[in-house]
């Protein structure tokens, strides 16, 4: 098998100079934790799918009795990433981390059948989230910390276009499952469960773990994903410091500026169907066409970062998202509409879900990298969540357009300003060069 | 690398065990399917038949009986409920009908996302129009005279990041066929003053005899409200708080309607409303009732109410609307009834 052959490459083969790589630079346990990944998106994704119907036609649900507590998980799984994300510096195993995430939310899909009422179903789908948020960071942290920065954008596109293609065919799964028994929801359900599972067995089996000592290990793993000197466990104190790292800081303030001017998707898709009359019965698939993009241009966007560097390719990105407010607030309603407001949606996932991550590689420590990248998540998840009630209350308001026309100047100033801190930033990167940043080139 | 092999060996082990449990839960879940198809001892009879909305003295509903019909619109003798039914070869997920008009609501997964539909139905059942929904079918109701049907979906546009669930509700004017896509475009009176919001949502809309006038449910910052409407005006004005999917009498003195009875919890409690002095009378019916509830007569209301022990299964119940008596089951196996 391709994967697994590559998977136990020792960590030297990765070189470009490789003989089967299509693409040099994407290392094994980059593939192995996009397998993870897209595996685990097949079951989440199925569940998703059916979720709405199971709730209404099965177990009788009033419609909103839901909605309302989708905010507060928001909420908490940003907050479950920071603490994953240190725990996993702190005990310097980035596998163990990830592992117990992708095991607690594989849990979760054979518990749903036993959610018969709000409450349990609300606990069970908590406890997914609460998975989500301890896996991300460290998850992230492995692709990070096996990646030469050199080559750190493409290795996050490539991760996320696996991610996307299991987002993608998760739903077909599920509709595949519906159809062969009407009704099988618990058969959704238990398919879903066992499909994360298998992603857990591939995990455990394929992505390296924690380099122990010569001696003890058997297992092999190879390009050692985990802290490879023996430096003593990470306190919350000295993940404190990263606060001072003058450029960390700055990348995080402005993931978190551009995120309060992010609308939520949600929001996206209803004025665009509002706007370009787009049939109710194809109003579901419009977040495929932002993902079929997303994973047409992860790895190129991914790619160019690497190449020109990925704040630039973060804030073009941004850039793109305004274009598409802008179509869609005064774009006149073509036909073409539809899939261009679309296809820059997910250009501006392309060039920022994984760019960001990538541009951390640089500027955070090994040995604190996972607090990092959970920091820069939760700064951006929480402050897209804010955007998400300032703009539900700005449509109260005012409407729909303006609060979008609104979000459209909201974003071009914090573009301006992000532009702005995130350029000289650049430039002082040389002579400023950190012990941590020996790995790359750039 | 015999480590590697090894690896490999345990992957290839739990592809096969898990592909293994996978393809029994779907094998055992298409059986259950298939066996639900299938009529089984002590059900009620059902035959195939002609329904149609034309015998005043008839209650028609979706059969939910194990059997070939099962999902069918059938009907019944409404003076003797538990006779034979007939069915048609209609199957709705919800239905309603009056006055010679029906509305069926249909669900079917398609490959990408389940396909909905709404159809408008005439005497003899067949469809007139069809509609697209753009979500998973919640209420149908059609107005006493026949000429206004409305339905309620569960709209869930699922995104990249975030789940997102809201009703969409929809009234159609079958004289015109001209179609309101969403009632959120109707201005809005909440507590005397207008109110405009984005987390505005409706659902359960019940028609008065006027053709103009119609109740529904609001629902605004976590709190819903009982609305009374003008189709023509395109307005609603909220009467009071805690009424979800009301139904009005055929008098048109009293909604029917569950009070959820304990905020945040699915746990409701059939209540039924006196329009002219807002007095609330809790009904015999202590069970929880998820369900627009209609009304067989001036005096009592018949709702659904899950088969006790069986997932996605349903009985129909009816008690009296004064809060007296007790309930009592009306037809087992049944659904969206719709007495003509």
């Amino acid at each position: 098998m391709y994967l697994t052959d590559r998977s136990a490459a020792p960590a030297a083969d990765t070189g470009p100079g490789r003989r089967r790589g299509p693409r040099p630079g994407v290392t094994p346990v980059v593939l192995a934790l996009g397998t993870v990944s897209l595996i685990t998106d097949i079951s989440s994704e199925m569940v998703t799918a059916v979720l709405p119907l199971y709730l209404v036609t099965t177990l009788g649900f009033s419609p909103l009795a839901f909605g309302t507590l989708d905010g507060v998980y928001n909420g908490v799984s940003a907050l479950v990433q920071l603490t994953g994300g240190h725990l996993a510096d702190r005990m310097r195993d980035h596998k163990l981390l990830a592992g117990l995430g992708y095991g607690l939310s594989a849990l979760c899909k054979p518990l749903l059948l036993f959610a018969g009422g709000i409450g349990t179903l609300g606990a069970v789908l908590a406890l997914d989230r609460t998975g989500k948020g301890l896996r991300t960071a460290p998850r992230d942290a492995m692709i990070s910390l096996s990646t030469p920065t050199a080559h750190q954008g493409r290795a996050f596109g490539v991760h996320r276009a696996m991610d996307t293609t299991g987002a993608m065919l998760g739903p077909l799964a599920a509709f595949l499952v519906l159809g062969a028994a009407s009704d099988g929801y618990d058969a959704v359900f238990g398919v879903s469960a066992c499909v994360a599972a298998l992603g857990v067995i591939v995990l455990v089996l394929f992505v390296p773990g924690r380099r122990r000592d010569p001696s003890t290990d058997t297992t092999g793993g190879p390009s050692g994903a985990g802290a490879s000197e023996a430096r003593p466990p990470v306190r919350v104190r000295e993940a404190l410091v990263l606060l001072r790292l003058p450029r960390l800081r700055a990348l995080t303030c402005c993931a978190a500026l551009l995120g309060l001017t992010t609308v939520s998707d949600a929001f996206v898709y209803l004025l665009l169907q509002r706007r370009a009359g787009v049939g109710e019965e194809w109003f579901a698939l419009l977040p495929l066409g932002t993902a079929a993009m997303f994973l047409l241009l992860a790895v190129p966007a991914g790619a160019l970062a690497d190449r020109i560097g990925r704040n630039i390719v973060f804030l073009a990105g941004h850039l793109g998202l305004l274009t598409a407010y802008a179509l869609v607030l005064w774009a006149p309603a073509t036909p073409l509409l539809v899939p261009l407001v679309l296809a820059l949606h997910g250009t501006f996932y392309a060039a920022t879900d994984g760019v960001l991550p990538a541009a951390l590689a640089g500027i955070v420590p090994e040995h604190v990298r996972a607090s990092g990248l959970a920091l820069v998540g939760t700064s951006q998840a929480l402050a897209r969540f804010c955007c998400s009630l300032g703009f539900g209350a700005a449509w109260t308001m005012w409407g729909d357009g303006p609060a979008l026309a609104g979000a459209a100047i909201g974003l071009l100033c914090c573009a301006t300003v992000a532009g702005l801190v995130l350029r000289p930033a650049r430039r002082i990167r040389r002579p400023r060069s950190r012990p941590d940043e020996r790995q790359g080139p750039l | 690398m015999t480590s590697l092999r090894r690896r490999l060996l345990v992957l290839v082990a739990a592809v096969l065990a898990l592909a293994g449990v996978a393809t029994g839960m779907v094998l055992h879940a298409a059986d259950r399917a298939e066996r639900a198809d299938r009529p089984r001892p002590g059900d009620p009879a059902v035959v195939a038949g002609k329904v149609t909305l034309r015998h005043a003295d008839r209650l028609v509903f979706v059969n939910g009986a194990a059997g070939p019909y099962r999902k069918a619109v059938a009907s019944v003798p409404s003076a003797a409920p538990g006779d034979g039914r007939v069915a048609s070869d209609l199957e709705c997920v919800r239905f309603h009908a009056a006055a010679g008009t029906g509305v069926c609501l249909q669900s079917d997964p398609g490959v990408l996302k389940q396909s909905n539909r709404a159809l408008l139905l005439d005497s003899d059942l067949r469809t007139q129009r069809t509609f697209a929904l753009a979500g998973t079918p919640s209420r149908a109701r059609v107005s006493p005279s026949g000429r206004f049907a409305a339905w309620t979906v569960f709209v869930s546009g699922e995104s990249y990041a975030s789940a997102f669930f809201s009703t969409r509700t929809s009234i159609l004017d079958t004289r015109t066929m001209r179609l309101i896509p969403s009632l959120e475009t109707f201005s809005i009176v909440l507590d005397g003053k207008p109110y405009r919001a984005a987390d505005v949502n409706f659902w359960g809309v019940t028609f008065a005899t006027d053709d103009d006038t119609f109740y529904a449910t609001l629902n605004t910052a976590d709190t819903t409200y009982l609305v009374r409407g003008s189709v023509s005006g395109r307005s609603v004005t909220t009467l009071t708080e805690n009424v979800e999917c009301p139904s009005l009498s055929p008098d048109g003195t009293r909604v029917v309607y569950k009070k959820r009875v304990l905020s945040r919890t699915n746990l409701w409690r059939e209540h039924v409303l006196d329009l002219r002095s807002l007095r609330e009378t809790p009904l015999a019916e202590r069970r929880s009732v998820d369900d627009q509830a209609t009304w067989l007569d001036d005096d009592t209301v018949v709702y659904a109410l899950p088969t006790n022990g069986e997932v996605g299964s349903s009985d129909l119940w009816s008690v009296p609307a004064d809060g007296t008596g007790s309930p009592r089951r009306l037809i087992t196996g049944a659904s969206s009834p719709a007495p003509l």
